[in-house]
């Protein structure tokens, strides 16, 4: 592997955050659509991919247990060299906003970082934090005699597809001001599928056009639209889900009897998290289109 | 438990109807035709998704595991049929690495196997014959195992999918495929005429189309494919895969990732032999197909 000058290319995490209830092979194409767009770029590097799966407060209808879902995702990507799962934001007791959970990434890679680099420059100086090292990561050997705040960090970007850009304009479940954090200081990187309303929502939206340069649209040629909802579906009709999500994940599924009409049942009736935070919440209410 | 083997299950312990049903389901074996260049997940969806609708495990009302009514055939095999190299595609590259590609990805498929029969023949096979030939190996396991079973205290029957008492019931060799195939009986001197009807009548189609496509017009359109359409399976795919292989070998050649999309063991077999390079997908360029060049006399083309 050729080493590249980390100082020419902007490094990027991304981060793809969702029920995984469960994980399809279509959520793991999402990340190799994404870096295969970055790298043809030629300006950016993506360094890692992190799978978030949500919380049980989400309250989503046919959501399983966490532990479940982390599980499955953790077995599908264990053969992957790049992206991994972090279960942070599923073991949080009350639902949290996506905004948070990229803030909380992008705070972790900052020290992360900062680490790094002190390593070098002073002796040791202990964070009492655990910290994952990553096997792709650039040694800071060569930053030995640059100052530690001179390298840039890691951008976190926000991996979705176009179904989550599109919820944008769902009334009380996003705060604009979360919308425009998110694609102003992260940015978003959208896969859909060839002909879709990506950009034509885009336009629409003055915040989302303000930041378009942070909004990558990344076209997937390939259709594959393995949706979690038609594999929860076929499973409880006893269907084959066989090569539309990893084995592994098949195989656990079965031995758990994880998907049926009980589990789809669950959170029936419940206000999903998000709507019922924001309903008292004047300020979700403004309109993302103008 | 497999969902399947739940079912045959459940109906062991029934004492009444339904053990005169099981007794009555046909065996049936798939058979795949194409170039599998390579073989993709889609390929093997259409496996499964054959096998589900052929056994309708559940009625598509009710959401519920417990099958009401089986279907009448009982898929025991799925047999995937490599095209061999005198087909003349463009872009197909030799059979040696179609087959062993195909064997990894069906490593993990304990029903699925690939057979390198066609593959190896001197010229290219018309269909109806490959369906011939692995018609009569069918029927020669199915004469042994009739001898093996005559010979064998009745008790003793190992199969999961007979009864004590039930005599083997003689296997149907049915040809699977995408609508774009069907479709494809429509195209001048690309089909002999006999051989659809043989197809059709002898064998049987399953034809898996994808959501928005209806092929049952196109089937009423074709006096011979609507005289045995009790003989087409029509199967939806609903969840959308269309992984094509020209799809695959194009991102291969730019260097595109295509994981989740054909298994891993098949990438990294492409990746050591260098299967798919912008030369491999230069080869039989301007040629004709073999069976468009065979059928050179004038052949009635399938049209009413």
């Amino acid at each position: 592997m050729a080493m590249e000058d980390p100082d020419r290319k902007t490094e990027v995490v991304l981060l793809a955050c969702g029920s995984f209830n469960p994980i399809t092979n279509m959520h793991l194409r999402l990340f190799e659509l994404a870096k295969d767009y970055f790298h043809e770029t030629g300006k950016y590097k993506v360094i890692k991919g992190i799978i978030s799966p949500v919380g049980d407060a989400y309250k989503k209808k046919g959501l399983i247990s966490a532990n479940h879902r982390v599980t499955m995702a953790k077995l599908a990507t264990e053969n992957s060299d790049w992206v991994e799962v972090d279960d942070w934001e599923s073991c949080q007791n009350e639902w949290l906003e996506t905004l948070k959970v990229l803030r909380y990434h992008h705070q972790k890679l900052l020290s992360a970082d900062v680490t790094n680099s002190l390593q070098d420059a002073v002796p040791i100086t202990k964070l009492g934090r655990k910290r994952k090292q990553e096997p792709n990561r650039h040694e800071p050997i060569k930053k030995k005699n640059q100052s530690p705040v001179v390298k840039s960090v890691p951008q976190v970007k926000l991996l979705c597809g176009s179904d989550m850009l599109e919820s944008f304009g769902i009334p009380n479940l996003w705060k604009l001001e979360d919308i425009t954090e998110i694609v102003e200081k992260h940015g978003l990187v959208c896969i859909s599928r060839a002909g879709n309303n990506a950009q034509k929502f885009i336009y629409e939206s003055d915040i989302l056009w303000r930041h378009k340069n942070n909004i990558h649209l990344v076209e997937e040629w390939i259709t594959n639209d393995i949706s979690s909802t038609k594999i929860r579906r076929a499973l409880r009709r006893g269907q084959s889900i066989r090569y539309l999500v990893p084995d592994v994940v098949r195989a656990y599924i079965e031995k758990n009897r994880l998907y049926s009409p009980e589990s789809e049942d669950r959170n029936a009736g419940v206000v999903l998290a998000p709507l019922q935070k924001h309903a008292s919440d004047p300020r979700s209410s403004q309109a993302l289109n103008n | 438990m497999p969902i399947i083997k739940g079912e045959v299950r459940i109906y062991r312990e029934e004492v009444s109807c339904f053990a005169v049903r099981m007794r009555s389901r046909i065996p049936v074996i798939l058979l795949a035709c194409g170039s599998f260049n390579p073989t993709t997940n889609m390929h093997m969806r259409l496996f499964e998704l054959a096998r589900d609708h052929l056994h309708q495990t559940v009625l598509p009302v009710e959401d519920t595991y417990i099958p009401k009514f089986p279907g009448r055939y009982q898929v025991i095999e799925g047999i995937m049929s490599p095209v061999s190299d005198q087909y003349g595609k463009k872009g197909l590259v030799s059979a040696r690495h179609r087959v062993a590609m195909a064997r990894l990805a069906l490593e993990t498929s304990d029903w699925i196997r690939v057979d390198p029969w066609e593959s190896e023949q001197d010229t290219w096979t018309e269909t109806v014959k490959v369906l011939r030939h692995h018609y009569n190996e069918a029927l020669r396991a199915f004469q042994s195992k009739k001898e093996f079973m005559r010979n064998k205290h009745p008790t003793e029957s190992s199969t999961v999918d007979s009864f004590p008492c039930q005599q083997p019931v003689l296997p149907e060799l049915k040809l699977l495929c995408g609508a774009d195939f069907l479709q494809t009986f429509k195209t001048p001197n690309l089909w002999k005429e006999e051989d659809i009807k043989e197809i059709v009548e002898k064998f049987g189609l399953v034809c898996v189309s994808r959501a928005g496509s209806d092929p049952s017009q196109f089937i009423q359109e074709l006096d011979l494919l609507s005289k045995f359409q009790h003989n087409i399976f029509l199967v939806r795919e609903w969840i959308q895969n269309e992984i094509s292989a020209t799809q695959i070998r194009s991102a291969l050649c730019r260097g595109l990732s295509v994981k989740y999309l054909i298994p891993d063991s098949v990438i990294a077999y492409i990746a050591q032999h260098n299967v798919y390079t912008a030369e491999s997908e230069r080869r039989n360029e301007g040629h004709l197909l073999q069976p468009c060049r065979l059928q050179n006399t004038a052949i009635k083309p399938l049209r009413d």
